[in-house]
């Protein structure tokens, strides 16, 4: 669970420190959050965290395969980006949904 | 004479043929139906015939046995759907018009995907249990098995029922248990997401089940290729895991006939955009997909095909009659869980809202009951094969609604989300 204070804004998380509303995004939020993970942001990770994303507020339904498909990285770089868990660390930072399976 | 054409005579396919030739007038509307294999599986029986619960003469019949006596059925493979022509292309070099298409050509394992998958190994120590093939040589291999480490592995997320995997894992436990040799298996749940459950919910309810079984799992695995000398599967940030006996669940694909069309979304998996609420393709007015072909955010598995059936066969109707689409699929999809020894849990969900608690169909009533292990669920999942033999796949009503009910379901408290100032 977060709880640093820079904006002074609410942000609402779910029990799983995802947010909420997605749309309550912002780049201070991802350095936030990239900064729990031990993830320091760098434009490059920007540039996944905003396909992500678009993707998500296009109804895309997000998977490794997916990110390694964008032409921005490859799967190998993706992990390197986000070490262990990419899709699920990423998908928090970018302030979307946790990917899931239907249980 | 007008046509409307559907690709695939699956769970799909076989109920919009039914429904659409009981609902459009004979007279203006020819209906055909093409396919390349003649016979028609029933795939949850697929989960039960490595462990001897199914015969695999239980699982199928031919696909002609559920088809309206006068429809045509063309047996034959689609190599491309030209939609600025409204052609379809079959194999034999036919070419089929249509006025209305109607696209239900599901999806398949393809263990090719990922190397070393259906290599040396393939079908010696490497399994799949989403074919009739490889169900019924995996039955096989566990009768003369001695035991050793079995490994489960999710090649990717967007599978064919999320849920038969985890219900291997079950099955596998009751199976070596009840042959008195438990202990001589260790049994491995590797998958590419955080866990075997992943919703709230589920988790809270259901992860002791792995625990109670001795099922380890092993999350955030993503699959690269299979090491075939030391046996062993291998993810893209270079985690290894031994394995005696891999029951893989390979990259699933929709027909080659979409990437052939260029049809298919950016996860070149071949599934085609499709409008989550109308079913129509994303790209063409008079094309509408169903079932596993689709890309929409919900569960490829039977019980969505039902119940997106009933919202396209009134699409369909709008569309011809020139009216809205009003119809509106809202992802509602059901499934039971066989947990083992006789019991199985249920769960329902639907776009918006993750499996709860509860009652279904019923409230109250039930008399299934959701996220729960019971023997009447084990049962209900046992009846179903009956259910879709004998109603489903004809396009009969069944007394469940198409869209999801919350009435049943327990309201959740969920004291841990507060808000918190970043």
């Amino acid at each position: 669970m977060t709880e640093t204070m820079n904006t002074n804004s609410i942000i609402e998380m779910s029990s799983e420190g995802y947010l909420k509303d997605p749309m309550q995004w912002t780049p201070e939020v991802a350095h936030t959050i990239a900064k729990e993970e031990g993830i320091e942001l760098t434009d490059l990770h920007f540039k996944v965290l905003l396909y992500l994303r678009e993707q998500f507020l296009n109804d895309v339904r997000l998977s490794i395969r997916r990110i390694g498909k964008s032409g921005i990285v490859t799967i190998k770089e993706f992990y390197s980006l986000f070490p262990g868990g990419p899709l699920k660390k990423s998908s928090r930072i970018a302030g979307i949904p946790k990917p899931a399976s239907c249980v | 004479m007008k046509k409307l054409l559907i690709i695939g005579a699956g769970t799909a396919g076989t109920m919009m043929l039914n429904k659409l030739h009981r609902t459009l007038p004979a007279k203006e509307w020819e209906i055909t139906i093409v396919d390349k294999d003649l016979l028609h599986y029933y795939q949850p029986g697929f989960l039960f015939i490595p462990f001897g619960i199914y015969k695999p003469e239980q699982v199928v019949k031919s696909k002609e046995e559920f088809f309206p006596k006068e429809a045509t059925a063309i047996w034959d493979e689609v190599s491309q759907v030209i939609p600025e022509k409204n052609e379809v292309r079959l194999a034999s070099g036919k070419v089929l018009a249509y006025d209305v298409l109607i696209i239900a050509s599901g999806t398949t394992p393809r263990p090719a995907e990922t190397p070393g998958l259906n290599g040396n190994l393939w079908y010696k120590d490497i399994f799949d249990f989403y074919s009739y093939e490889g169900s019924t040589l995996l039955a096989k291999k566990l009768e003369d098995w001695q035991g050793g480490r079995l490994v489960i592995n999710l090649a990717e997320t967007l599978i064919k029922c999320p849920v038969a995997p985890l219900e291997f894992a079950f099955l596998a436990d009751a199976y070596f248990t009840n042959k008195g040799m438990r202990d001589k298996v260790e049994i491995l749940y590797v998958t590419p997401l955080s866990g075997a459950f992943t919703k709230p919910v589920a988790t809270e309810v259901l992860s002791g089940l792995l625990d109670k079984k001795k099922i380890q799992v092993i999350p955030d695995f993503y699959l690269e290729r299979v090491d075939e000398e030391r046996k062993e599967i291998v993810s893209y940030d270079e985690q290894r895991v031994p394995f005696d006996l891999l029951v893989s669940v390979p990259v699933n694909m929709g027909a080659d006939f979409v990437e052939e069309s260029n049809m298919g979304d950016d996860d070149d998996l071949n599934f085609i955009p499709t409008n989550k609420h109308t079913l129509q393709a994303k790209e063409f007015d008079n094309i509408f997909v169903i079932g596993d072909a689709t890309n929409v955010p919900t569960s490829k598995a039977g019980s969505v095909a039902h119940f997106m059936a009933e919202t396209l066969q009134e699409n369909v109707l709008n569309y011809i009659e020139e009216k809205p689409l009003e119809a509106s699929f809202d992802g509602h999809a059901n499934c039971f869980i066989e947990t083992g020894f006789g019991k199985a849990t249920l769960i329902d969900f639907n776009y918006d809202t993750e499996p709860l608690p509860g009652k279904y169909p019923l409230p109250v009533f039930g008399p299934m009951n959701l996220l729960k292990e019971s023997r009447l669920n084990h049962a209900g999942k046992l009846m179903f094969r009956w259910i879709y033999w004998h109603r489903l796949l004809t396009g009969k009503e069944l007394p469940v609604s198409s869209n999801m009910s919350n009435a049943g379901k327990e309201k959740q408290h969920r004291p841990h989300e507060d808000p918190v100032v970043v």
